[in-house]
């Protein structure tokens, strides 16, 4: 583990900015000197896990970077919530350019740093999962296989939200879409399809990945913060629920996050140059039916019960549990 | 000093004098022997800390140049054909982000058929993405335009396309004079951003535009068109006094004066229509001819004052708007509109069909004599065409059309239906 975890077992929550903490054990969110990357008053939804995950990963690599810090971002929800101009939630240098190009941006910002011998300014690219697992899949392959000193971040919301709640590549089996309709057999997205980035990721031999929830602020800060400790090109893949694309209660995002992370359906890793080196273990598996009822978009798993889909979606969670053993048999496999 | 030299590796040296700061390249053929030298001279340390970056496309190639752009840096890239339309979106994105990259075009035909040979199907069907395109005649003018071409960028915060031809160009071996370092540094001064990535001021960057304003965001882009159209003779000039040979400017003019009838072209074609007009006004043709060098901006007033006298314009073009005609000759028919002056379409020298002198005389000739169908295709071959048409209206599944017309025109094997 990169830090040690401490459970409030009052809440049953790692609850963010855990003031009953010391001050040095406390979050970057929590603290006066925050940077506020992703300022207030931006347009996002109520409960929006990627505003939520833009705010704390950049404040974390703003404390890394003393503020030394230049953002690209995809074009999608983030990108449009933030900066409908004149208006702008950044409080740091922020380029938007394409929907499929903020990997070669970045490269080229990075570049730009390099000719000028300016590298202590470090390069983030961020983007949602259409814009990382499908149009600028080409362009964040080509900054992986470079090793260009870019952290590309992509929030993962499952679907094409910005655009109205469409499949992409990381819409997971099952769910509802506006082009993975929940009608006719076997309704919802296909099963056995979509693609894995954070292995993809990891098959390029850069130097580090990492996957990360908004429902752990403490371990996606230490990813984040361990990430730009690295040169060289690294990913790190945020889950954060999306109560517009999901019908979940925006009050629950952060339970529906956790649920992810519980049910083994979203793995918390981290690698470094193609090897797994940590996960976070689950202390109780819970079963997956609990994080699927949490969401609208799969409730025609429920009504009547599918279970051949049910059993399905909870082999793919054992089938993380197994891959990363994190449901430990005794003796305890914590490294 | 003068060197008997590639094309290619002129602009190569040319581009490595403007002290570039990052490149990302891809290859796609004819454009890539530039990208080659330059490669070799920036792992040589011969031009300072540049970055050379090896992208996985044409796509990726200029949004890393936006990156770095927007990050300060001189920045440059080469392409061509389809690598220039894989670019489409990124094309566009820079010059509405008010970029001042400077890329290479060396023009090919666009597919398909798939095709490798020169014409200015390519950078034509970018004209209106808001780059400036300057066109070279040769291998010289090819290297002086790319040193104007970043001071011009760089000065208008807008992207410049030079566009050179394809293989005759950038193939062909010419003595080209390639000029000293401090006369480079003398014409181009550092890059001074008109916006910046700095984490000391930190702004953002390509931010969403709504019906308020989107108008008059376009609208400044096409104010710098404008100023461009001033910019592109000033620079020119200036570049004449301390180079001292005439380079680029909005058009170059030859035997224009006296005319009755003028031809226009871009690029290359122009050496062989020059020798077309001498031979004609041996003959006693009143003919002259108009290099257009810039073809975004568009010099229309330029234009209008050079043929308002004469009775016909010939645009020899290398490019087809499919279903309306010339590209080129819709904007000089533009630009004459209220005068007298005919303007001809000839569309000519498509996927590298040769242009001979001996075509254009005698298109001039008719042109004048008879006058031309709209548009005049030159030098086509209608029986192969009329044979094609026909076996296509006889048979539903004719097959395709490319590998159809080879075998009529007897250049692949394969029985002749």
């Amino acid at each position: 583990m990169s830090y040690q975890r401490v459970k409030f077992y009052q809440t049953g929550t790692f609850t963010v900015g855990n003031r009953l903490l010391d001050e040095a054990d406390r979050t970057v969110q929590a603290r006066m000197d925050r940077t506020n990357s992703l300022n207030s008053g931006h347009r996002a939804c109520q409960g929006c896990g990627e505003a939520l995950g833009a705010r704390y990963a950049l404040d974390a690599v703003m404390r890394a970077t003393r503020n030394q810090l230049v953002a690209v971002n995809a074009t999608g929800c983030l990108e449009v919530f933030s900066s409908p101009y004149p208006e702008s939630a950044w409080q740091i240098p922020w380029l938007h350019s394409l929907f499929g190009n903020a990997p070669a941006v970045a490269s080229g910002v990075a570049a730009a740093l390099r000719a000028k011998g300016k590298t202590d300014i470090r390069v983030v690219a961020q983007g949602g999962d259409g814009a990382t697992v499908d149009i600028g899949f080409g362009c964040l392959s080509g900054m992986f296989e470079r090793n260009d000193d870019v952290l590309y971040i992509c929030y993962d919301n499952e679907a094409y939200m910005n655009t109205g709640v469409q499949r992409s590549g990381s819409t997971p089996a099952r769910a509802w879409t506006n082009t993975t309709q929940a009608v006719g057999t076997e309704p919802g997205n296909i099963l056995g399809v979509g693609k894995n980035l954070p292995r993809i990721a990891m098959a390029h031999g850069i130097p580090y990945v990492a996957t990360a929830s908004v429902a752990d602020l403490h371990d996606l800060e230490a990813k984040v913060t361990k990430s730009m400790s690295i040169r060289g090109a690294r990913y790190i893949h945020i889950h954060v629920p999306c109560p517009l694309g999901w019908k979940s209660d925006p009050a629950q995002t952060i339970k529906v996050a956790r649920l992810a992370v519980e049910s083994g359906l979203f793995p918390l890793i981290e690698a470094e140059w193609g090897v797994v080196t940590d996960r976070t273990c689950i202390r109780q598996q819970i079963p997956v039916e609990q994080y699927l009822a949490l969401q609208g978009r799969f409730k025609h798993l429920f009504n009547p019960r599918d279970e051949p889909s049910l059993a399905s979606i909870q082999a793919m969670a054992d089938g993380n549990i197994h891959l990363y053993n994190l449901v430990p048999t005794k003796p305890a496999m914590e490294s | 000093m003068k060197q008997q030299v590639e094309g290619s590796q002129a602009v190569a040296q040319a581009v490595a004098l403007c002290r570039p700061e990052v490149m990302a390249c891809y290859p796609i053929s004819p454009q890539t022997h530039i990208v080659e030298t330059l490669s070799r001279k920036v792992k040589a340390g011969e031009i300072g800390n540049c970055q050379f970056l090896n992208v996985e496309s044409e796509f990726g190639a200029l949004s890393v140049l936006i990156g770095a752009s927007a990050m300060g840096a001189r920045t440059y890239t080469a392409t061509t054909s389809q690598g220039l339309l894989f670019m489409a979106e990124a094309i566009y994105n820079a010059a509405g982000l008010g970029l001042p990259i400077v890329m290479t075009i060396a023009n090919r035909a666009l597919g398909a058929p798939i095709n490798i040979w020169n014409d200015h199907s390519d950078s034509m069907a970018m004209r209106d993405a808001g780059w400036i395109q300057l066109y070279a005649e040769d291998n010289q003018e090819a290297v002086d335009l790319h040193i104007q071409a970043f001071r011009l960028a760089e000065e208008l915060s807008c992207p410049v396309m030079v566009c050179m031809d394809g293989y005759i160009l950038t193939h062909a071996f010419e003595a080209v004079d390639l000029p000293e370092q401090e006369q480079v540094d003398a014409y181009l001064p550092l890059f001074e951003p008109v916006q910046l990535l700095d984490p000391q001021d930190p702004v953002s960057i390509g931010a969403m535009v709504g019906p308020d304003a989107f108008a008059e965001v376009r609208y400044l882009a096409h104010h710098k068109h404008l100023q461009a159209l001033e910019a592109i003779p000033r620079m020119s000039q200036e570049f004449q006094d301390m180079f001292h040979r005439t380079s680029g400017g909005l058009l170059k003019l030859y035997h224009t004066d006296d005319a009755e009838t003028l031809l226009l072209a871009l690029g290359s074609v122009n050496g062989t229509i020059k020798d077309a007009v001498d031979d004609l006004r041996e003959e006693g043709w009143p003919v002259g001819s108009i290099q257009l060098c810039s073809y975004r901006p568009f010099p229309s007033q330029a234009l209008r004052h050079v043929v308002h006298n004469a009775k016909r314009v010939v645009v020899i073009e290398k490019d087809l708007a499919v279903g309306q005609g010339g590209m080129v000759s819709s904007d000089v028919k533009m630009a004459l509109r209220g005068l007298p002056t005919i303007v001809d379409t000839v569309i000519a020298g498509l996927g590298g069909r040769a242009i001979s002198k001996a075509s254009v005389i005698d298109t001039v000739k008719a042109a004048c004599l008879e006058g031309l169908e709209e548009p005049h295709f030159l030098d086509l071959n209608w029986v192969a065409i009329n044979r094609e048409l026909t076996r296509q209206a006889e048979q539903r599944r004719s097959g395709p059309a490319p590998e159809n017309l080879l075998r009529e025109m007897g250049l692949s094997g394969g029985k002749t239906v």
